[in-house]
């Protein structure tokens, strides 16, 4: 179970930033950072961004809505399994995984359970191509998944 | 006190290493966290120093810890046991240049890495200097391992010539095609190689600051490095004086976020610099004008980590391996339904069919193969009939494919062919970075002409009409993204037209 990350605190958000200003292109760490501390990037840390880069906000949003490791909605689910859709894990059956854990979870890719405790998203390749099928949840790596390993694995997730 | 080497690779973690390590820790035996030997269907791989020498034992659970320690002990036998790993086919069979010491030395440990034979090429490279290490990589024959086989000294030779003072050297460890896994596994079990390598590099074209773009699903393999940089840092390996002489050069790992055309060398830049991952039209080239508008080598972790070889071995002994235009090894990765799979490191000229049926012994699921797929994403799907394809630039190019990075992935026969070539176009609409219109709106359009193709609809015309996009997206893309996805769809209709018939 991951810890619930702060609410918006502009303070802490013009404090990331600067420590990214100096940094030769430092504004994808700097939104990189927002995200490890809020969960994701609130709306008004794009303002915040724009004004200590001295670029416009369409700019920073830009750069924001660009990366699929970003996310601009709102924070995930107590939990996010990602699941390995690319090809080396499609050819040992990452389809059917796919299937059983959006059935279990009553979710489609990108979607957040209503309790907020679960987000299922897709992945492109995790390196682990020998031992399809793979995935992570919350951020560790699994291996080898079938219906009844990810039962087991969401079922330890919950304790 | 007994000695041992556990796997702490990202298989071996995703596959319970963890919990041995706690029991290994419970049963008081003090462990070395190693990377990987590459045998990835023995993983988590154990490795412990007996009387008749190292043994190995694989794949290992957790349960099983107490009756190894105990067969070690007695000197009996273990369903697990596995003799010395070098006794393996898999690795007997390989030429271990770049990956020699992966899985065998501790990764956070310079004074391990230098005990196996790291260093030598850097010591070397200070010797000899710019001119000279640029000359050994040019008489190597080295190509860029990252996928375009791009002969690396030009590029080298390139950046050094480019008039400036401020330079770069620029890692691309975005390695995100599917079937591919070598750059994870060097840094996370050799990082040294790839720090020397590049500081090889940072001196041959006269750059003191170097990157290391890694993707952020690496997170295991961006720790590995990022520790090692700083024990390089503390022992004056990187720094104002490389190894006590007059050249200075330092490096920085930054963390992809998620995006696949990232792992373009411009696209790359982009993303380095703090902008949206999009591709720059060439010229100028990143030799040039590459990061902050300097002079920049982009080169594969591979690439970089071959480097050490070649100076402290020399040129030619490197391009004594191969065949053709293609020197030295490939670390070839086999991956998707194959029953041993994992990273094989060989000269290249080897079958496409030695390595699926050979080393790989077939698919895991024990159905026979139908389709394999070299080169990622964007590279063709080969049936069995091409098998007799050796493993080189050229011989792929000749048979409408590409080698790429070296991942080899295999299907069985229930893959719809129709299926994974909707799945490249989906896939490079996905990671369309937006620029150029081809890839933008070709990789959507030729998801629903398959899309219509595989519900019947019109199907000539819509046959007619992929072909048609595919030539389109070939020679109208700005990168390789849109431009090498005709490869997977094109070779699925040619050497499997009866999966896009009538269904």
């Amino acid at each position: 179970m991951t810890t619930a990350p702060p609410p918006w605190n502009e303070d802490r958000a013009r404090a990331i930033a600067g420590d990214h200003v100096a940094m030769p292109g430092g504004l994808l760490p700097a939104l990189q950072a927002i995200q490890t501390e809020f969960g994701f990037v609130p709306k008004p840390a794009i303002a915040v961004l724009a004004h200590a880069f001295n670029l416009s906000r369409a700019e920073v949003y830009g750069v924001a809505s660009f990366y699929h490791d970003l996310r601009l909605a709102g924070p995930p689910g107590r939990h996010v399994l990602k699941l390995c859709r690319a090809e080396a894990c499609q050819a040992v059956g990452a389809e059917r995984v796919a299937d059983d854990a959006k059935a279990r979870l009553k979710l489609d890719w990108g979607q957040t359970t209503g309790d907020g405790a679960w987000t299922l998203e897709p992945v492109y390749c995790l390196g682990l191509c020998a031992n399809g099928p793979s995935g992570l949840i919350d951020g560790e790596p699994v291996a080898r998944l079938d219906d009844a390993k990810l039962a087991g694995l969401i079922e330890g997730a919950r304790r | 006190m007994t000695r041992a080497r556990l796997s702490h690779d990202t298989v071996a973690i995703a596959l319970g290493g963890k919990a041995v390590a706690t029991a290994l820790a419970e049963a008081g035996v003090a462990v070395v966290p190693v990377g990987s030997r590459g045998l990835l269907w023995l993983e988590p791989l154990l490795e412990i120093e007996t009387a008749a020498g190292w043994q190995a034992f694989g794949p290992v659970e957790a349960a099983d810890v107490p009756s190894i320690l105990d067969a070690v002990k007695t000197g009996q036998g273990h369903a697990r046991a596995l003799g010395p790993i070098e006794d393996q086919p898999f690795l007997k069979a390989q030429t271990r240049l770049t990956f020699a010491r992966c899985g065998i030395v501790d990764p956070s440990s310079l004074d391990d890495y230098a005990g196996q034979g790291g260093l030598e090429g850097l010591k070397r490279a200070i010797a000899i200097g710019p001119k000279a290490i640029r000359d050994a990589v040019m008489a190597s024959g080295l190509r860029g391992r990252g996928g375009a086989g791009f002969p690396a000294a030009i590029k080298w030779n390139g950046a050094a010539d480019a008039p400036g003072d401020v330079k770069y050297v620029v890692c691309n460890a975005d390695e995100g095609d599917s079937g591919t896994f070598a750059d994870r596994m060097l840094m996370e079990g050799d990082p040294f190689a790839l720090i020397e390598g590049m500081t090889i590099a940072g001196i041959a074209v006269g750059a003191t600051q170097g990157y290391v773009y890694v993707r952020s699903e690496y997170p295991l393999a961006i720790a590995a490095l990022r520790r090692a940089i700083d024990v390089a840092r503390g022992h004056g390996l990187l720094g104002t004086r490389v190894l006590g002489s007059d050249h200075a050069f330092d490096l920085e790992v930054r963390v992809g976020a998620g995006s696949y055309v990232c792992g373009e060398e411009t696209a790359l830049l982009e993303s380095l610099e703090g902008r949206r991952g999009q591709v720059r039209a060439k010229p100028p080239l990143p030799v040039h004008a590459g990061l902050f508008g300097k002079p920049t080598v982009v080169n594969n972790v591979l690439t970089f980590a071959a480097a050490p070889t070649i100076l402290a071995r020399g040129g030619p002994a490197y391009r004594d391996f191969g065949m053709g235009r293609s020197r030295g090894t490939m670390p070839i990765q086999l991956a998707g339904d194959i029953k041993f799979g994992g990273l094989f490191e060989t000269p290249f000229g080897i079958t496409l069919g030695e390595l699926v049926n050979d080393i790989g012994g077939g698919t895991r699921s024990g159905r026979p193969v139908r389709a394999v797929q070299v080169g990622g994403p964007l590279g063709a799907y080969f049936p069995p009939a091409l098998f007799d394809t050796p493993f080189d630039y050229e011989a792929f190019t000749a048979k409408g494919g590409l080698i790429g990075h070296g991942g080899v992935v295999v299907f069985n026969d229930s893959v719809d062919m129709a299926r994974m070539a909707r799945f490249a176009m989906e896939f490079c609409a996905i990671e369309s970075c937006g620029k150029c219109t081809p890839c933008r709106i070709g990789s959507v359009r030729g998801m629903e002409t398959i899309d219509k193709i595989l519900a019947g609809t019109d199907r000539a015309a819509q046959m007619a009409l992929i072909r048609d996009l595919c030539d389109t997206m070939k020679s109208g893309s700005l990168c390789a993204l849109g431009g090498f996805v005709p490869y997977p769809v094109l070779s699925a209709i040619d050497h499997f037209p009866e999966d896009f018939g009538p269904r």
